[in-house]
């Protein structure tokens, strides 16, 4: 056990590590590159005088190292700076955005994961069969969809010309829980659709692949049942790689969940990074794609801890 | 049908569907109508080179097809009935309670996520035979029976921390819980190392005759199936060769090709003596991977022209490590390696073009020895080309006298090494070797992979080659027959350190080492009550043990 | 290969395929409007006059639609073609000499591989000006990552094949055992790769598009017109399905064709012996 508890300390140690690369990345890729926050901020017509006023404001007149020093200072204390457009604290705008895409991807992933593994699971009871070939094909439409098309196609029919739920996802604080849920249907269905297929097809991948391994066969000439060893030889053996497909399909989750945010008009962290992406709004970008990052890596490292502990060979060392 | 007959095989037909480029599939017929009795208690041999339908026969008395293997003809009585004729669920009941099946790799053959003692009392338990204390209780006596350490704790460890030898007799124990009428071992000991296999092999013998169990023996290796078969069915490419008595087979072979299975390995060079000084000498070298274990340790041999130095050893002896020391894929920590006098450089890299040419290797697999996506023509000509600069129609031409030198139609130049045979993609890679005109070739377990008279034509080859080009071998071998049968001087490895070195007869004649004792005597003899006999005069244990 | 060998499905992609190209190389012949001239009403349906209807300003979808397709397969292939030849090149580079040059760029790709490739394109845009060069640079170089990591691996998987080992031992120069060696074993592998790797770039330009970062107006692409007629949605206007319908008619293609060279990949080595 003590191998796995090292190890697992390892991908953690790792984990923050990363955490802190990408920091220093996301930073020096809004200071390094050619501009100025201030000159693009105010434009080409920008006097010389309000261009340096603007950066003593900016406090960009310092080297950047000392500026990341301080923003990492500010992020430890949960704080994420100011946004240049409103002057309004990010941590503060964001709290309640951060809420609302975390429960849309709760919600979609909720609904998707389950759906995946099963239909997974299916698709290799019934290999080369119709249900088989049905999930293949429906992979390869559905990763080449874009997610504007399934979002929009449903709000034209489910929205539009049948009225069962809003077009809008506007959320608001105080929304009952029911509502809540019927008003995000839509958006999470988008999500759910664009991730699903290929989760189930991985799934799928992933079981097969332990199906064809010598024990499966020596479970057969056991006389045992086709649900039996799946259930008793081939999933405790799948479960590491069907945890990576599933964090693998988080991760798309969360750069599907800025798309359809604006689709859907969602006040959440996605669209809020789109309009300061636009606006040039640089900490505001900074905060959210930090935010971003560290969900994406707090997933791999979960998927990366759930390995270890369902690999055998490192709980039970020789 | 005597109701003294577990299984009897009526005309056996077995298909196996090929997908075409297209996406249609055709069937091939890869077993023609092959027939066979086993009584109760009996063992029948199943002997054959790959490809000979040996598993493929074994596997349709459990009536399984392995992927589009199928059953297209003929039946398979059990215990009197065609289990052709049950249908999914019927051959559940049969399938872990009267028959089960051993596998070659028990380490693969045993789900790595759960413990041992789980695994060997499934069928018992699923097949409702016993309780679960009285299938642990019996997989406990089995384990014994089969000579495994601490059998009362051994089933609560994971298939990973025990060793290659003891997983295939837990494997057998676990055939032999549900107390199936037949066993079907499908070369349950070919993965393992030779002092490992008889271990292995007599555990098996042992547990076969305690039970009275039945059983249907697989293997491509005569003088193993001749230790525990009453009965030996010779297959080649799906049909039965010869079929009779164990003794029958061994002692009075009636077909050509039997005959030719039990003389094999009986060539054996004269020894040479060294005369000139030596084209190599290897000195005092130590080495190991990284900062890691050592693996070679203090090894000194030397190698002369026209002559084979076999380094043989198990897995794990260092063996192939001192081949990559040779070739400079891994420099030496201690000692040094003179070639023709002069100190060679550690690192290939750093080696000078001549001294490159001058060693050449010749690997295990040819398969992946060759580049698929190259013609035979170009993998022979490149060397030639590369380091005599040889082009055009003078190329051709001596690509054309070598693929005579190995005895291959000269229109193979224009083929790819994926239309070959394995015995031909050896001989390419012979070629290959030979094209640089070598005074050394390092020759790394070249026959292993190969079925005993491809193995044999090769070895004639390599030795007809060395009379003629004077080349220097190092044959690198796990294979005691194939020792005998080319070396001149043999070097015998035990965990990195050289056991034995010297001329072949001195090596090979008494008195012995321990180890080398160990290793000599553990080699399959092709005679009757052998496996018995060296039992019952070993001085020293096994590392399977 | 002869043509019977391959597969419906894998004709379907190479056909409607080849119709999109032809669309986007000939625009200004078959187009039947300017794609910026207002020609009728705003959004007005389906009819003969106007096939595809009229978008947000009155200007002919199909026009638009077909010029559009020039802009979104040209602006997707070179940055497909950077891609491929930085993450190639790299990633076999990293296989064959390994040491710390495979250290420091295997690390790297996993540093920026660690950020979710929207959200650092979207970080990156902010700062830099947007125009065309920044476009495809940003796309190419974050897509190159997953070049690199599988041509990486691929080279990895051949380079320690005793065949690229015997090459060595001959003495044989890294040229040679890259182009000789490993890239004609990688190639089938790699060249469906190129496949997968331009249809994830004609997403990934879409969405940018569509989220008003990519290609700028006027200038027509297929996920810049989903943005300007996606207000018509909510009243039952079609309008915006219709560049995305193209979209993921193009994606579906060439995931067709990838597929098929990839199956035929997987064939050809099991054929020919376990590779």
């Amino acid at each position: 056990m003590s191998g796995a508890l090292k190890l697992i300390a390892q991908r953690i140690a790792l984990g923050l590590l990363l955490l802190l690369l990408v920091s220093i990345l996301i930073f020096s890729g809004t200071q390094i590159l050619p501009g100025d926050v201030a000159q693009s901020i105010l434009g080409q017509s920008a006097t010389p005088e309000n261009l340096a006023n603007l950066r003593a404001e900016l406090g960009l007149e310092k080297p950047a190292y000392i500026r990341y020093f301080e923003w990492l200072a500010g992020l430890m204390r949960g704080d994420l700076g100011t946004a240049l457009t409103s002057g309004v604290p990010i941590s503060e705008a964001i709290a309640v955005r951060l809420e609302n895409t975390l429960f849309l991807g709760a919600f979609a992933a909720a609904v998707s994961v389950p759906l995946a593994i099963t239909l997974g699971l299916v698709s290799v009871r019934f290999r080369n069969r119709w249900p088989d070939k049905m999930i293949s094909a429906s992979t390869l439409a559905s990763i080449s969809l874009p997610e504007f098309f399934i979002g929009y196609l449903l709000i034209l029919f489910f929205g539009v010309k049948l009225g069962w739920f809003p077009s809008v996802a506007t959320v608001y604080e105080g929304m009952s829980f029911a509502d809540r849920i019927n008003t995000t249907v839509l958006p999470a269905l988008t999500l759910t659709l664009v991730v699903l297929a290929h989760m189930m097809r991985m799934t799928r991948a992933a079981i097969l692949n332990v199906m064809q391994s010598a024990y499966i066969e020596t479970a057969e000439l056991k006389g045992l049942g086709s649900f039996k060893i799946i259930w008793r030889h081939a999933l405790p053996n799948a479960i590491a790689p069907i945890v990576n497909v599933v964090m693998l399909n988080m991760a798309y989750l969360i750069v599907g969940v800025v798309v359809v945010e604006v689709i859907f008009v969602y006040p959440g962290m996605g669209q809020y990074l789109v309009d300061h992406v636009s606006k040039r709004d640089v900490p505001v970008v900074q905060a959210c794609g930090l935010i971003f990052a560290a969900i994406f890596i707090g997933l791999n490292l979960l998927a990366d801890v759930i390995s270890i502990l369902s690999n055998p060979r490192l709980r039970h060392p020789k | 049908m005597s109701s003294d007959n577990v299984l009897e095989i009526r005309d056996l037909k077995i298909g196996v569907a090929v997908k075409e480029p297209n996406g249609r599939s055709k069937d091939i017929e890869i077993v023609h109508g092959v027939s066979a009795t086993i009584e109760k208690g009996k063992v029948l041999g199943l002997i054959g080179e790959s490809g000979a339908g040996k598993s493929t026969i074994g596997l349709s008395s459990l009536a399984y097809g392995r992927g589009s293997v199928d059953i297209t003809g003929g039946e398979v009585l059990l215990n009197g009935r065609d289990i052709m004729k049950l249908g999914r669920s019927g051959l559940k009941s049969v399938r872990g309670k009267e028959v089960c099946y051993v596998s070659q790799s028990a380490s693969a053959g045993f789900n790595p996520a759960k413990r041992l003692i789980d695994q060997v009392i499934e069928s018992t338990l699923e097949h409702g035979l016993a309780t679960r204390s009285e299938a642990i209780t019996r997989a406990k006596e089995l384990f014994a029976a089969l000579s495994l350490p601490d059998p009362e704790n051994i089933g609560s460890r994971y298939p990973h921390q025990v060793s290659g030898g003891q997983l295939q007799r837990v494997m057998t124990a676990m055939a032999l819980c549900p107390k199936p009428d037949l066993i079907v071992f499908d070369e349950p000991t070919t993965a393992l190392d030779v002092t490992t296999q008889i271990d292995v092999l007599a555990a098996i013998k042992n547990a076969i005759h305690l039970t009275g169990v039945a059983a249907i023996y697989i293997t491509h290796d005569l003088a193993v199936v001749a230790q525990v078969a009453d009965d030996i069915m010779v297959l080649r490419h799906g049909k039965t060769v010869e079929y009779g008595s164990t003794k029958q087979i061994i002692e009075a072979p009636q077909e050509d090709y039997t005959k030719a299975l039990v003389t094999v390995r009986s060539i054996e060079a004269d020894q040479q003596e060294a005369v000139a000084a030596p084209v190599m000498e290897i000195k005092n070298i130590t080495a190991g991977y990284g900062r890691g274990t050592t693996v070679l340790d203090d090894v000194s041999v030397e190698l002369y022209a026209g002559q084979t130095l076999a380094v043989v050893g198990e897995s794990g002896s260092g063996k192939s490590t001192l081949a990559r020391v040779v070739t400079g894929l891994l420099p030496p920590r201690k000692g040094e390696i003179q070639f023709e006098g002069k100190v060679l450089t550690p690192k290939q890299p750093n080696r000078s073009l001549q001294d490159l040419k001058d060693i050449q290797m010749i690997y295990q697999m040819a398969d992946t020895a060759m580049n698929p996506r190259q013609t035979i023509g170009t993998i022979i000509g490149r060397p030639i080309e590369f380091y005599f600069g040889v082009k055009g129609k003078e190329l051709r031409d001596r690509i054309d006298a070598l693929l005579d030198k190995i005895e291959l139609p000269r229109d193979i130049a224009k083929r790819y090494p994926g239309e070959l045979s394995g015995g031909q993609k050896q001989r390419v890679c012979i070629a290959r070797a030979l094209a640089a005109e070598p005074k050394l070739i390092i020759c790394d377990e070249v026959t292993s992979a190969l079925d005993p008279l491809v193995a044999d034509g090769i070895l004639k080859l390599l030795l007809q080659l060395q009379a003629s080009e004077n080349m220097a071998y190092m044959f690198i071998t796990h294979d005691l027959a194939t020792v005998k049968a080319i070396a001149d001087s043999v070097a015998v490895m035990h965990l990195g350190k050289l056991a034995r070195y010297g001329p072949k007869q001195q090596v090979l004649s008494p008195p012995f080492d321990d180890y080398t004792d160990l290793l000599l005597s553990s080699v399959p003899e092709m005679r009757l009550g052998w496996l018995e006999k060296i039992l019952s005069s070993r001085k020293m244990q096994s590392a399977g043990n | 290969m002869k043509f019977k060998d391959i597969p419906i499905s894998a004709w379907i992609g190479i056909l409607s395929t080849s119709v999109f190209v032809f669309a986007a190389v000939f625009a200004p012949w078959i187009a039947p409007y300017d794609m910026a001239d207002p020609v009728g009403q705003v959004w007005e349906p389906m009819s003969w006059k106007h096939l595809l209807g009229t978008d947000n300003l009155g200007r002919d979808l199909l026009s638009r639609l077909i010029f559009g397709a020039r802009t979104t397969l040209t602006i997707a292939a070179i940055a497909t073609l950077l891609s491929f030849f930085v993450g190639a090149f790299l990633g076999m580079l990293a296989a064959v000499v390994g040491g710390w040059i495979d250290q420091l760029l295997s690390r790297f790709v996993d540093l920026l591989m660690s950020i979710p490739t929207l959200i650092f394109a979207l970080v990156v845009l902010s700062v830099l000006p947007s125009n065309l060069i920044t476009l495809i640079l940003v796309m190419g170089v974050l897509d190159a990552t997953r070049v690199y990591r599988l041509s990486r691996a691929v080279g990895v998987d051949i380079n320690v094949m005793e065949f690229v080992e015997a090459a060595k031992l001959r003495g044989e120069n890294r040229v040679w055992i890259i182009t000789r060696e490993i890239l004609p074993n990688a190639m089938s592998t790699l060249v469906s790769e190129f496949g997968l790797r331009f249809v994830f770039m004609v997403l990934f330009l879409s969405a940018l598009s569509f989220l008003g970062l990519g290609i700028q107006p006027p200038q027509a692409d297929w996920g810049g017109m989903v943005k300007e007629n996606k207000d018509g949605i909510v009243f039952g206007i079609p309008a915006a399905l219709i560049p995305a319908f193209a979209i993921a008619m193009l994606a579906i293609s060439v995931n067709l064709i990838a597929d098929w060279l990839l199956n035929r990949s997987a064939d050809t080595k099991g054929g020919r012996g376990e590779l």
